[in-house]
């Protein structure tokens, strides 16, 4: 399969979940809270391919298949989308109502603080994701800048962590493998050296 | 033991309990045809089945007191968005889950400081109780709210037949717990049985009731078959579900989820704008059926009926 096309039935697979959305929209199958249905499933989807996207490079660094790595912006930015998405529903539930009741919320809210720490974190990211925009910042400044992903998906995990009403199962899945993600980049960072240092 | 109570009701207002209690009829609903498939294959006494899915026509429902004049939620929304965590946690599990409890026969234990505890079937405590319907907002914890034409009588009816003795400051109820019949319940998400309870003055208070139906037909499992309390000026968790006991303490009962988290979920839990949940703000609600959200009314809008009751209380103490 040529990168290409390999390409193109990604971004078919990323857009899916929204298109399966508006589908039931249509065929009104989002129950009878349609909009807390659509805040809750842009905001998974959001976490899922922020895992998927944080998965890339672990996953080229143990397997060696270097296709992997120009599918890590499509995926990226598609987080941010789902992100975007998650962002305006939540708007437009509260927006209509009240401004101050959302910059209540964002300031008084931990969980809306988090939330939305972890949305803004990502518009950079979105920004500098071209290859012109790779070129200006050169290659390690852009790499320090993109390191921001991590925080993002730590306000990300602890916005999915404060709102859970009592079962932590789910998000916990979640955290645990944005854990494992992390694990494994410090691991490779860091890993060798501290290997080296510990069996001298 | 069985007590009955005294026919002090003109036999003509008399709900025909053989009628709306019997569910040995397997009645063609919509939503009894789609289960009936469903539970087809599962080693369900016919009884059984019949009795989970049937819904019966309640009949002399008289119009009852506290009616709100706006829309009602439809039937669907209001039987298809529940939490009963019994039956799953998630908002459609209790309708897709719930057709295994079995609601006939159904006993309740009252006991604790009342004049003659005693275990009573369903049919002789409704025996001669005239039913209302009390159309009433309920409005969760979650920030969502619905309003629901339940149909059924005041707490108080009940209470002051078991007579209560100068101790009973409370009264605990307890909502069902078969572990064969609610696969929620294998999961301890909460501390089962749920449990919930009110001060003796709020079981007392004329809003409080006792349901047995809504839109004019028996309740379906997932809210709450075959009786539940309704409690509209608190927090939904409030009206507990499904209930097998009744019990009047001296002391203020440990409830569900004040128990799983005490800083988030008090004893009072009344409806409140002005005291947030410590995570979420309860300043607004969402009315299911509606696109925007509304403010949240002080006792869910039943200000005028209970604040009374509240009174010098400290509502952010007392949460």
């Amino acid at each position: 399969m040529s990168l290409g096309s390999l390409k193109r039935a990604v971004f078919v697979a990323c857009v899916l979940p929204v298109l399966w959305l508006v589908g039931r929209g249509f065929t009104d199958d989002l129950g009878a809270n349609p909009i807390e249905e659509v805040t809750h499933q842009t905001g998974i989807w959001t976490f899922r391919f922020l895992l998927a996207t944080l998965a890339i490079t672990p996953l080229r660094y143990l397997t060696a298949w270097s296709r992997l790595v120009p599918l890590r912006r499509m995926v990226g930015l598609f987080t941010f989308f789902y992100a975007c998405l998650h962002f305006l529903t939540y708007g437009v539930d509260y927006w209509f109502f009240d401004l101050d009741a959302i910059l209540d919320d964002v300031i008084n809210r931990p969980y809306i603080t988090a939330g939305f720490t972890g949305f803004v974190l990502l518009i950079p990211l979105a920004v500098t994701s071209t290859h012109a925009m790779v070129r200006r910042l050169g290659g390690r400044r852009w790499q320090q800048l993109h390191r921001l992903v991590y925080f993002s998906a730590g306000a990300g995990a602890a916005h999915f962590l404060w709102q859970t009403k009592i079962d932590l199962r789910r998000p916990g899945i979640y955290v645990g493998c944005l854990a494992l993600l992390c694990g494994i980049r410090l691991w490779e960072r860091f890993g060798s050296r501290w290997l080296s240092k510990v069996t001298r | 033991m069985l007590i009955q109570p005294p026919p002090d009701i003109a036999s003509s207002e008399i709900t025909e309990e053989r009628i709306f209690l019997n569910r040995r009829e397997f009645i063609h609903t919509a939503a009894g045809a789609t289960l009936g498939v469903a539970t087809g294959g599962l080693a369900l006494g016919k009884d059984a089945e019949a009795m989970s899915l049937g819904q019966e026509e309640i009949p002399n429902v008289q119009p009852g007191p506290f009616g709100t004049d706006e829309p009602k939620n439809s039937f669907e929304d209001i039987t298809s968005y529940n939490n009963y965590y019994e039956f799953g946690l998630d908002k459609r599990d209790p309708s897709r889950n719930a057709h295994t409890l079995t609601t006939s026969p159904w006993t309740i234990r009252v006991d604790g400081h009342v004049a003659k505890p005693a275990d009573y079937h369903i049919e002789d405590l409704l025996k001669g109780i005239p039913l209302e319907e009390r159309v009433y907002r309920l409005r969760c914890v979650e920030a969502w709210s619905m309003v629901i034409p339940w149909v059924g009588f005041p707490l108080s009816t009940l209470i002051n037949r078991f007579q209560p003795t100068s101790k009973a400051k409370y009264v605990e109820f307890t909502t069902v717990l078969r572990l064969s019949e609610m696969p929620g319940a294998r999961r301890p998400v909460l501390d089962w049985p749920y449990v919930e309870g009110l001060r003796m003055d709020e079981a007392m208070h004329p809003l409080t009731i006792l349901a047995v139906g809504l839109y004019g037909k028996t309740l379906l499992n997932q809210n709450g078959a075959p009786i539940r309390l309704v409690v509209p000026w608190k927090y939904g968790f409030k009206s507990i579900k499904s209930i097998v006991r009744m019990r009047f303490t001296a002391d203020q009962p440990r409830t569900a989820w004040n128990k799983a988290t005490p800083n988030e979920y008090g004893f009072f839990a009344n409806v409140n704008p002005t005291v947030n949940h410590p995570r979420w703000s309860q300043r607004s609600e969402r009315r299911i059926g509606r696109f925007f959200r509304q403010p949240t009314l002080m006792f869910n809008g039943y200000d005028d009926q209970v604040a009374s009751l509240y009174n010098g209380m400290d509502l952010r103490r007392f949460f």
